[in-house]
C-alpha cells in the first residue's frame, strides 16, 4: 500500500511517501524552490517522493492532505460572527482568498497533481485527516513505542490548538483538545511579534534570546506576574485561556493590540532589527518560562489521562527544545519521542501514516523497541558522485577527490582543528528544520572565536544566536548532563559543571555583548549564555559518515564534539543540491566544502562573480 | 458541483445549518469578486486563515 502525504497552502509545504507503513521519502518544498517556509503546492517535493519510490500518481492507494479545509472555513466564519462587528476589515480582505482558492482546495489539489504527472482522480482516493490528528500520527507511528501518550501543540489547525491523545498499536484516540482562540503557540507567536521577530519563523530566535534575561531579576518576576494576571490563565490541565482584549489575531491583521501591550509592559513593540535591550531579553525569558509551565502541565494531564510511561510530541511548540529539555528533566514520562519535523511539514508524513493505520486499518509493529522509524530524519534527496562532479564542472570549481573516506575525515578534522569552517554535504537531506550532519556547516566548538565567525562572517545573522553541538552518542555524558540520545537536536540540556568556567561577579548585569563573548566553558562555541546546549547525539547506525568525521576529530583532539549549524545563510532555506551548496560556500567566508568524497578549498576556487546583490534574494527571517 | 456536494455533506455532518445563508451570500460575493477581477492577496502576518 502506497500513500502520499501533502501539507501546503499555509506555511512549510512538504510531501512524504510511505509504503506499507514504512517511510520512504519526505522533503519540504522550500528546499527546491529556495523560498524559506514556501507555502505553495509542493510540486517539486511530490515529484521527488514519487521518483524515489519509483511510483506514479495513479499507482498510489491514496493521497492525503494534512488538514480539513472546510472545518477551517467553519472556524473562520464562526470567529468573525462571534467577534462582529470587530474584524470587518480583515473579513473583507480574507474572504476573497477563501472564495478564490481555499474553499476549492480539493479542485486546486487535483489541478496541481495533474501538473506533476498523469493523474486520474477517480482512481486515487483523496483524504483529509484533521490537522492535529496528522501531528499526533507523525509523532506516534514512527516512535518506538507500542503504546504512548501523545501531545500536539501548535498555533492553530482547524479549531484545535493543542490535543492530548493516546496511541495504542494502530489506534489513536483523542482525549482532550484545546480550541481556538486559546493557544499556547499563538501566545508564543504574539511575544515573537512584540519582540520584533517574524511570526512563524522567529519563534526559535525568541527561544535563543530568552536565556539572556536576568534569571533572578525583579523585572522577570514582574513580567511573569503581569502576563499571568492580564494575558493568560494557565490551568492545571495544561489548557490556557487568553484574554482576547489584548490580542488581535482572531479577527485582525496583527498578532496583538500594540497600544495595550505597550501600556502593560511599559515599552513599545520592538522594531525588526532594532537593538536588543535587557528588557526585551527579560520579557523573552518570562514568556519562555510560562510556555514551559504550560507544556509541563499538559504533560501531567496526559500522564493522568493515559497512565502511560511514554510520551510522543509534535506541533510547532514541540520544536521548543528548551521546554522539551525541562519536560524531560521533570521526569513525568520515562521515554520521550519528538517528531523531528514537528511543524506543519511533518503533517504531510503524519497524514499519510494516519491514512495507513486508521483509514485503511493496517496493523502497526514498531520497527525496534529502542529506535524510531525516522531513519535519522535523512529522508530527502541525495546526489551521486556524477552529480557532484557535474556541478563542480558547471561552476568551474577546483577540487580534490579523496577516495578513502577515513583519510578524508582525517584531513577535514585537521582543518577544523585549525579553526576553519567547513560545509559538510553528505547523503540524503534532512526532513525537518534542523541540519543533522547531512547539510551542515561545522566548526571547532573549543575555538573561542567560532561563534562570532559563524554568526557574522558565514551565516550573516544576529550575534546573539547560539550554536548547537553534534556529539558522538557514546561521548554525550562527558559533556552534558544528559543520559540517552537526542538525535534530532530537540533537547536542550546543561553543559557539565566541570566543563564550565566560573562566572565573574555581576555577570548578569553585563550587557548582551559582554555576556555573549565571555568564555563560559571549554567548549565555548556551543555553550549558551545559561550554560545550556541544544544537543544532537550522532549515531553510527544512522549517519556513519558524520560519526566517522567526529570520531576522527576526537582521535586528533580528544574532543568528540563539533559545532553544527545549518548549511545556509540567514533567510535562505538549507541547501539541497550540490549547486546550492557550492553557491552558499562561495558567497560566504566558509573555508572548505566537502561533498561526498570531494574536498573544495576556498583559496583554490576561481573568483565568484554575482550579477546582483545576492543578499537581497532572501527575505530576512 | 463536487464542492457543493462536499459542502452540503459537511454541513449535515456538523449540524451547522445556520452557516448556509452566510455561505450563500459569500458565494454571490465570490462571483462578484471573480467578475470584478479583484485581488485576493492574503493580508495576514500569521497564516491563521
Amino acid at each position: 500500500m502506497k500513500i502520499l502525504g501533502i501539507s501546503a497552502f499555509y506555511h512549510d509545504s512538504a510531501a512524504a511517501i510511505i509504503q506499507d507503513g514504512k517511510i520512504l521519502a519526505a522533503a519540504q518544498e522550500e528546499r527546491f524552490t529556495r523560498k524559506k517556509h514556501d507555502p505553495s503546492f509542493p510540486s517539486n517535493a511530490v515529484s521527488f517522493c514519487l521518483e524515489y519510490a519509483g511510483e506514479e500518481l495513479n499507482d498510489l492507494d491514496a493521497i492525503v492532505f494534512y488538514d480539513k479545509p472546510l472545518l477551517k472555513f467553519e472556524r473562520l466564519l464562526e470567529t468573525y460572527y462571534a467577534f462582529a462587528p470587530q474584524g470587518i476589515r480583515s473579513f473583507i480582505r480574507a474572504i476573497p482568498v477563501w472564495l478564490k482558492e481555499k474553499m476549492f482546495l480539493k479542485r486546486l489539489i487535483y489541478e496541481e497533481l495533474a501538473k506533476v504527472g498523469p493523474f486520474n482522480k477517480k482512481r486515487v482516493k483523496l483524504l483529509f485527516p484533521e490537522h492535529h490528528l496528522s501531528h499526533a500520527a507523525s509523532a506516534f507511528y514512527p516512535s518506538p513505542h507500542e503504546e504512548a501518550a501523545i501531545i500536539t501543540v501548535d498555533g492553530v489547525g482547524e479549531w484545535s490548538t493543542a490535543s492530548i491523545c493516546h496511541g495504542k498499536g494502530k489506534d489513536i484516540s483523542i482525549l482532550k483538545e484545546l480550541q481556538f482562540p486559546h493557544s499556547i503557540g499563538l501566545l508564543y507567536s504574539a511575544f515573537t511579534y512584540f519582540l520584533g521577530f517574524r511570526v512563524n519563523s522567529g519563534e526559535y530566535k525568541l527561544m535563543g534570546l530568552a536565556p539572556y534575561g536576568h534569571p533572578d531579576s525583579e523585572e522577570v518576576r514582574e513580567y511573569i506576574r503581569m502576563i499571568k494576571k492580564e494575558l493568560v490563565e494557565l490551568k492545571e490541565d495544561g489548557s490556557v485561556w487568553l484574554n482576547q482584549s489584548y490580542f488581535n489575531y482572531a479577527t485582525g491583521l496583527r498578532m496583538v493590540k500594540d497600544k495595550k501591550w505597550e501600556a502593560l509592559f511599559g515599552f513599545p513593540k520592538r522594531k525588526a532589527e532594532a537593538p536588543l535591550e535587557q528588557k526585551h531579553c527579560n520579557l523573552g525569558m518570562a514568556i519562555q518560562k510560562i510556555t514551559e509551565e504550560a507544556v509541563i502541565n499538559m504533560a501531567r494531564e496526559a500522564k493522568r489521562l493515559t497512565g502511560s510511561h511514554n510520551l510522543c510530541m509534535a506541533g510547532g511548540v514541540a520544536l521548543n527544545c528548551v521546554a522539551n529539555g525541562k519536560l524531560q528533566e521533570v521526569g513525568i514520562f520515562d521515554k520521550l519521542f519528538i517528531q523531528p519535523a514537528a511543524g506543519d511539514a511533518g503533517g504531510a508524513l503524519g497524514g499519510a501514516l494516519a491514512a495507513h493505520h486508521i483509514y485503511f486499518d493496517q496493523e502497526r509493529t514498531p520497527a525496534h523497541p529502542e529506535r524510531d522509524a525516522m531513519q535519522g530524519a535523512y529522508l530527502g534527496p541525495e546526489f551521486s558522485e556524477l552529480d557532484i562532479e557535474a556541478s563542480a564542472r558547471r561552476n568551474k570549481a577546483r577540487f580534490t577527490k579523496i577516495e578513502d573516506f577515513s583519510a578524508l575525515c582525517d584531513e577535514v578534522a585537521l582543518v577544523i582543528e585549525e579553526g576553519k569552517a567547513v560545509g559538510w554535504f553528505q547523503g540524503r537531506m534532512e526532513f525537518g528544520p534542523r541540519a543533522l550532519g547531512a547539510r551542515s556547516i561545522l566548526g571547532d566548538a573549543r575555538n573561542p572565536e567560532m561563534q562570532k565567525k559563524l554568526n557574522l562572517k558565514i551565516k550573516y545573522r544576529e550575534s546573539f544566536r547560539p550554536f548547537a553541538p553534534s556529539v558522538l552518542a557514546e561521548e554525550c555524558d562527558q559533556y552534558f548532563d544528559h543520559q540517552g540520545s537526542s538525535p534530532y537536536m530537540l533537547l536542550v540540556k546543561p553543559v557539565k559543571e566541570e566543563r564550565r568556567t566560573e562566572l565573574p561577579e555581576g555577570y548578569h548585569d553585563f550587557d548582551l555583548k559582554e555576556k555573549l563573548y565571555y568564555q563560559r566553558s571549554d567548549v565555548p562555541a556551543i555553550t549558551h549564555i545559561d550554560f545550556s546546549a541544544r544537543i544532537q547525539t550522532v549515531h553510527k547506525d544512522t549517519n556513519p559518515q558524520y560519526w566517522e568525521l567526529i570520531d576522527a576529530f576526537q582521535r586528533r583532539t580528544g574532543t568528540g564534539l563539533l559545532v553544527n549549524t545549518s548549511f545556509n545563510v540567514r533567510g535562505e532555506p538549507i541547501v539541497c543540491t550540490p549547486d546550492d551548496a557550492y553557491r552558499c560556500f562561495m558567497r560566504t567566508e566558509m573555508d572548505y566544502l566537502v561533498m561526498g568524497n570531494y574536498l573544495f578549498k576556498k583559496t583554490k576556487q576561481p573568483d565568484w562573480k554575482e550579477k546582483s546583490n545576492w543578499k537581497e534574494e532572501f527575505v530576512l527571517d | 458541483m463536487d464542492f457543493l456536494k462536499d459542502l452540503f455533506k459537511f454541513l449535515m455532518q456538523r449540524k451547522k445549518f445556520w452557516l448556509m445563508p452566510i455561505i450563500f451570500i459569500l458565494l454571490v460575493l465570490g462571483v462578484l469578486i471573480v467578475i470584478g477581477g479583484g485581488s485576493a492577496i492574503a493580508p495576514f502576518i500569521y497564516t491563521l486563515f
